[in-house]
C-alpha cells in the first residue's frame, strides 16, 4: 500500500512535470486554426470595444523619446524617396472614393493640421511618446469622398512593397493621422519622411512609413507583418 | 480508520486542473512575448526596479517558438483562463466556500502558529479547518493575484480603449510591469503550492481528483510538517496530544 502510494505520487509527480517539460518552446501546429478562430472572434471584441471617443491621452509635462524614438524599415537601408528617378513625392488617395487625390507635400501640410503628443505601442512591449503633426485619414476620406464601399483602408509605401490594410473605424480615430512632422520638425528619412502613418490605436507595425498610397477597399488587404502571423487587427 | 469526507465540489476540481493548463499557457506564452523586449524601461529612459533590466526569459520556460505565435496563444488561451476564473470565483461567492480562503481576524495569529509548528518552535499541529492558516493566505493571494493579472493585462492589451483601466496602473508602463511581477508571485506561490502538496499532505491529491479525503491522515492527524511524518500512520486520539517525539 505504501509503495503504491509512493508510486503513485512519483509518477503523478513525473507525468505533470513530464507534459509541462514537453511542451516548453512549442508552437503546436495541430491548434493553429483553432487559434485563428480565436483570433477573429478577438477581432469582433476589439471591434466592439472601440470607441472613437477613447483617446490615447499623455500629459503635456511627459517627455517626448526624441531621438531614442527606435526605426526601422524593410529595405536594406533608409528608403529616401528618389525624386531624380520618380518626380516628387505625391499621396494617392483612391479606391472606393468619388474624388480621388494626389496630394503633394504642400498641398497635403495646407490641410487641416492636427498636432498631438501620443504614446506609439510597439508590438513588442515597449511604448514611447512623441508630438506628431500631419491631417486626419477621416479628413482624408471627406475630402476624397469616399462611397459606402470602403470598408477598409490600404496604407502602402516606398518601403519596398511595405503596407498595412486597416478597419475603417479605427482608421477614421481622430488620433490617427497621415504625419509629416515629429516632435515639431518635418519627418526625417528614419522616420518615414515625407510621411507615414501614426496612431496609437494600432500598434506601430501597422503605422505604415513613407507612405505613398491610401487606398479604400470593400475588403481587408493583409500587411506586410500581417501576412507573416502577425494579428491583422494589432488594435490598443 | 479511513474517515472520508467529500472535500471538494467538482467545480472545485474542475476549475483547479482548467486552471493548471491555463496558466501554463498564459504564462508560458507571455514570457515569449516579454522576450521580444525582455525591459520595462521606454526608449531613452531607464528602470531602476528590475535588476536584470534586458535579460530574457530562459527560452525553455516560454510557450509559443516566436513573438507572434505567442500573442496568438496569449490572446486565445486568456479566455480559457477568464472564464475558468469566473466560473471559481462565482461557486466560491455562492456556495459559500469564500470563507474557506478569505483572510479573518485570528488569521496572523493562526498564521505565526503554523510557522512556530513548522519550524519546530510548537511540537503539536495547530488545529485547522479545511486549509491551515498558511494555506489560507497563499489561496487568497493567489485569487487577488490572478484578478491583478486579467486587470493589469487587459490595461496592456487595450491601453486606449481601455484607457481607464490603464489609469487604474498609472499608465501603460507601469501595468506591464505589475502584469509580470504578479504573474511571477502567481509562479512562485504555484511552485510552493506544488511542493508543500508533496512535502506535507500528499493524500490532498486524491481530494483535488476525485474529491475524496482521508481525515484521519490529514496533516493535523499526523501532526505532519514538511517531509516528516509524510506517510506516517494516523495518530490516535487528539490532536492535542503530545506526539511520540
Amino acid at each position: 500500500m505504501s509503495i503504491d502510494r509512493r508510486r503513485f505520487l512519483t509518477v503523478t509527480a513525473a507525468s505533470i512535470t513530464g507534459s509541462v517539460l514537453a511542451a516548453c518552446d512549442k508552437n503546436p501546429q495541430k491548434a493553429q486554426s483553432l487559434l485563428r478562430l480565436a483570433e477573429r472572434a478577438n477581432e469582433r471584441v476589439e471591434d466592439g470595444l472601440f470607441r472613437h471617443s477613447a483617446m490615447n491621452r499623455v500629459s503635456a509635462d511627459a517627455p517626448v523619446a526624441g531621438s531614442s524614438f527606435p526605426k526601422y524599415f524593410i529595405s536594406p537601408r533608409v528608403p529616401v524617396w528618389d525624386a531624380a528617378a520618380n518626380g516628387a513625392w505625391r499621396l494617392e488617395v483612391s479606391g472606393a472614393v468619388r474624388r480621388p487625390l494626389s496630394l503633394s507635400l504642400d498641398e497635403l501640410m495646407k490641410l487641416p493640421r492636427v498636432t498631438q503628443k501620443v504614446d506609439h505601442f510597439c508590438v513588442e512591449g515597449w511604448n514611447a511618446r512623441a508630438t506628431w503633426s500631419g491631417v486626419r485619414v477621416s479628413d482624408l476620406a471627406r475630402a476624397a469622398q469616399i462611397t459606402p464601399d470602403a470598408q477598409f483602408v490600404d496604407f502602402a509605401g516606398f518601403d519596398k512593397d511595405y503596407h498595412e490594410s486597416w478597419d475603417m473605424k479605427s482608421a477614421m480615430h481622430p488620433q490617427t493621422l497621415v504625419a509629416y512632422g515629429m516632435d515639431g520638425y518635418l519627418l526625417t528619412p528614419a522616420h518615414g519622411a515625407p510621411a507615414r502613418v501614426h496612431s496609437p490605436v494600432k500598434l506601430g507595425y501597422k503605422n505604415t512609413k513613407y507612405l505613398t498610397r491610401v487606398v479604400f477597399m470593400p475588403v481587408r488587404n493583409g500587411g506586410f507583418w500581417s501576412d507573416q502571423g502577425y494579428e491583422w487587427y494589432a488594435g490598443t | 480508520m479511513a474517515n472520508l469526507v467529500k472535500r471538494n465540489h467538482w467545480i472545485i476540481r474542475l476549475t483547479h486542473w482548467v486552471n493548471v493548463v491555463a496558466v501554463t499557457l498564459m504564462a508560458g506564452s507571455g514570457m515569449r512575448i516579454f522576450n521580444a523586449h525582455p525591459a520595462f524601461a521606454r526608449p531613452g529612459e531607464t528602470f531602476a526596479l528590475n535588476p536584470w533590466e534586458g535579460t530574457p526569459i530562459p527560452a525553455w520556460l516560454t510557450f509559443g517558438q516566436w513573438l507572434g505565435g505567442a500573442r496568438h496563444w496569449h490572446f486565445a488561451a486568456m479566455w480559457l483562463l477568464v472564464a475558468n476564473g469566473l466560473l471559481y470565483l462565482g461557486f466560491l461567492f455562492f456556495h459559500g466556500e469564500w470563507r474557506d480562503i478569505v483572510p479573518r481576524r485570528g488569521d496572523a495569529r493562526d498564521t505565526i502558529e503554523m510557522i512556530k509548528f513548522y519550524l519546530f518552535v510548537r511540537r503539536d499541529h495547530p488545529h485547522q479547518g479545511k486549509h491551515n492558516a498558511l494555506q489560507k493566505s497563499a489561496y487568497f493571494a493567489m485569487a487577488v493575484l490572478g484578478v491583478v493579472i486579467v486587470l493589469s493585462g487587459l490595461a496592456i492589451w487595450k491601453p486606449v480603449a481601455l484607457w481607464f483601466v490603464t489609469a487604474l496602473f498609472v499608465n501603460y508602463k507601469w501595468a506591464r510591469f505589475v502584469h509580470f511581477v504578479a504573474m511571477a508571485l502567481l509562479l512562485l506561490l504555484a511552485l510552493v503550492h506544488v511542493f508543500m502538496v508533496f512535502a506535507v499532505d500528499p493524500y490532498s491529491l486524491r481530494a483535488i481528483v476525485t474529491g475524496w479525503y482521508d481525515r484521519a491522515r490529514s496533516p493535523e492527524a499526523r501532526n505532519a510538517r514538511p517531509f516528516y511524518h509524510l506517510f506516517g500512520p494516523a495518530r490516535s486520539g487528539s490532536s492535542s496530544e503530545v506526539p511520540p517525539s
